[in-house]
């Protein structure tokens, strides 16, 4: 009786296995967790101790135009203006995807509206295989196609902006129309079969129904495409010229965050005040990719809404 | 304007947009294959880089992104896995649980250099492992993380939950039907997300210059003790890999051929990730085959 009893009141091998794999599963997560947790503390007590121990204003750091971290200006204070970066940055995000949306959305009406079976066949696989490019490869050919042809056509060195905007632009081109690709499948088919049925044309079905029925899609799309444009490092770096001064143009070089920190971060001394205002441009990056995955959560939740 | 002339001028402009797209994607890789594959050869995959001459191959850079990767997976996949079923089949509906996503959420979309730069930080100047294949490998794996663990919760969500239904009729308790059900009809699909994640972090640099280093020391291709400097297997020496490498000879290389260099690595990249591509759907669907028996 008693081991009968003993047995029933005992925790089964099942329940210690089940115990067991919870909670491994659960520390996997927890470990993600904590080092995203980690990523904000590190980079965000290097970032601030700009403005807090090497006693830089921080307006000062967000509206300065002179970018230069081992001299000091006429008043004695470090030469940090973070503005032609951020400028930068902006303007080449900016710019390369207003030129990548009219192509993405495009291409990926093309492959869903007007030509799925080529669509899936030829274009669908390629699109795949150049989302998975390395940025570097782009990069590359930017260097060796986009910075000779802006030198011929327009003077100069041939690095800057508008070298940086088309190679980001080829970039992030396949990962918008995938992505806008996605979106536009999943738009009902009745959609479609309602607009013909009361006698659209199919542009006017495209235009007025399936465009309108997927722009949160597509917005999130772009607003992604823009994320991946903002924090690209090494393509932009080789063609735009790493020169922190405000372009003037747009094929004057110039700088961003992210080629400023990969130039910079191997050659000052970690503690040091110039090596500080690197990690506030990495506190910058990180704080931009915390709004844009904001803006695409807001996208998100209004299109529910419809 | 009449509605018909409208119709077939957009539709003439969607062609020639789509048209232009598929000549610069076309031109894009016809450019690298072009440019690159001449200049492959087994010497240029199979001779040290050259610093100062012309004539210098990727051996070593080679190596390196293949046992890095390698090391990466090793490290990432179980955690992603372990996240994935815990998100997938224990997670319930509560504030910690849409706390976790969102960090996941977040991690994925932080850029590259980001994570490059918090493995600086902390691993190669706060535990000291210096420039190494081991400090690479952990920003990779953090890097390659979120992403894997939405994909291994992905697979695992398309198995209709008559499989958990059946598992607990049987009087399996949870864990056993995640085990011994669940994970074995989700591997097809868990294996073509690694594969491709794989494809991902082979080609990533930015991750890289600061944490696995940027150059690539001698190896000695007959010493397989892990503890020897020169080993290939040496967690501890710098590594420089393929896409670190084409950034490198571009951004402050000597090379006199640093053009025809970066063409041939740019075209094994491209290469490898078409490799990775198709090998995926390819292995995910033998795999099946395998599992099931269908033919």
């Amino acid at each position: 009786m008693d081991q009968i009893r003993e047995s029933l009141l005992k925790t089964s091998i099942g329940t210690k296995r089940e115990r067991f794999g919870r909670s491994i599963t659960m520390a996997a997560l927890i470990l993600i967790a904590v080092v995203v947790i980690s990523i904000f503390y590190f980079i965000a007590s290097k970032g601030l101790s700009t403005f807090f121990v090497d006693k830089i204003n921080i307006w000062d750091f967000l509206s300065g135009k002179t970018w230069n971290p081992g001299t000091t200006d006429a008043h004695g204070k470090p030469e940090v203006g973070a503005l032609p970066m951020i400028v930068g940055s902006f303007l080449i995000t900016v710019l390369s995807a207003i030129i990548a949306t009219p192509f993405a959305i495009g291409t990926a009406v093309f492959m869903t509206e007007i030509s799925p079976k080529n669509g899936a066949r030829i274009l669908q696989p390629v699109i795949e295989l150049l989302v998975g490019i390395p940025s570097v490869v782009y990069g590359f050919i930017g260097l060796t196609v986009i910075v000779p042809l802006q030198r011929h056509i327009f003077g100069g060195s041939g690095f800057g902006v508008l070298a940086g905007t088309i190679v980001l632009f080829v970039m992030i081109l396949p990962t918008v129309t995938s992505m806008t690709v996605d979106t536009l499948r999943s738009v009902p088919q009745y959609y479609r079969e309602s607009a013909l049925a009361i006698g659209a044309t199919r542009w006017q079905a495209i235009y007025k129904v399936i465009l309108r029925a997927a722009t949160p899609g597509i917005l999130t799309a772009i607003v992604f495409g823009m994320a991946r444009a903002f924090g690209e490092a090494l393509a932009v770096q080789m063609v735009v010229g790493n020169a922190p001064i405000l372009p003037t143009n747009l094929t004057s070089p110039a700088a961003t965050l992210t080629s400023i920190l990969t130039q910079g971060i191997g050659n000052a001394v970690m503690g040091s005040m110039q090596n500080d205002v690197l990690w506030t441009l990495a506190l910058i990056l990180l704080l931009m990719s915390l709004v844009f995955n904001i803006i695409i959560r807001v996208i998100g939740k209004k299109g529910e809404l419809k | 304007m009449n509605a018909k002339l409208t119709n077939k001028i957009a539709t003439a402009v969607l062609y020639l947009i789509a048209g232009l797209v598929i000549l610069l994607l076309a031109g894009l890789l016809g450019f690298i294959l072009f440019n690159g594959v001449p200049h492959l050869s087994w010497h240029f995959l199979t001779s040290p880089s050259l610093a100062f001459q012309a004539g210098g191959g990727i051996e070593f850079q080679l190596f390196n992104s293949i046992y890095l990767l390698f090391i990466t997976m090793i490290i990432s996949f179980p955690i992603a896995l372990g996240a994935g079923i815990y998100l997938n089949e224990y997670a319930k509906q509560n504030i910690f649980t849409t706390i976790i996503r969102t960090a996941i959420e977040i991690l994925s979309s932080l850029p590259s250099v980001v994570v490059g730069l918090f493995g600086f930080l902390l691993v190669v100047v706060k535990l000291q492992l210096g420039f190494s294949i081991l400090s690479g490998a952990i920003a990779l794996t953090i890097f390659n993380l979120p992403l894997l663990t939405r994909s291994v919760e992905g697979s695992l969500k398309s198995i209709p939950d008559l499989q958990r239904e059946a598992g607990a009729a049987l009087g399996l308790s949870k864990w056993e039907t995640v085990i011994h059900v669940i994970f074995p009809a989700a591997l097809p699909s868990i294996v073509t997300g690694v594969v491709l994640s794989a494809g991902r972090v082979f080609g990533e640099a930015a991750a890289l210059i600061y944490t696995a280093g940027q150059s690539a020391p001698a190896l000695d291709f007959t010493d397989w003790n892990p503890f020897n400097a020169a080993s290939p297997l040496n967690l501890m020496r710098p590594a420089e890999t393929l896409a670190v490498h084409i950034w490198k000879i571009n951004s402050e290389g000597i090379q006199p051929d640093a053009a025809q260099v970066s063409a041939g690595a740019s075209a094994v990249l491209i290469i490898a990730v078409l490799i990775f591509n198709i090998s995926a759907r390819w292995i995910g669907k033998a795999l099946y085959k395998r599992l099931t028996s269908a033919r």
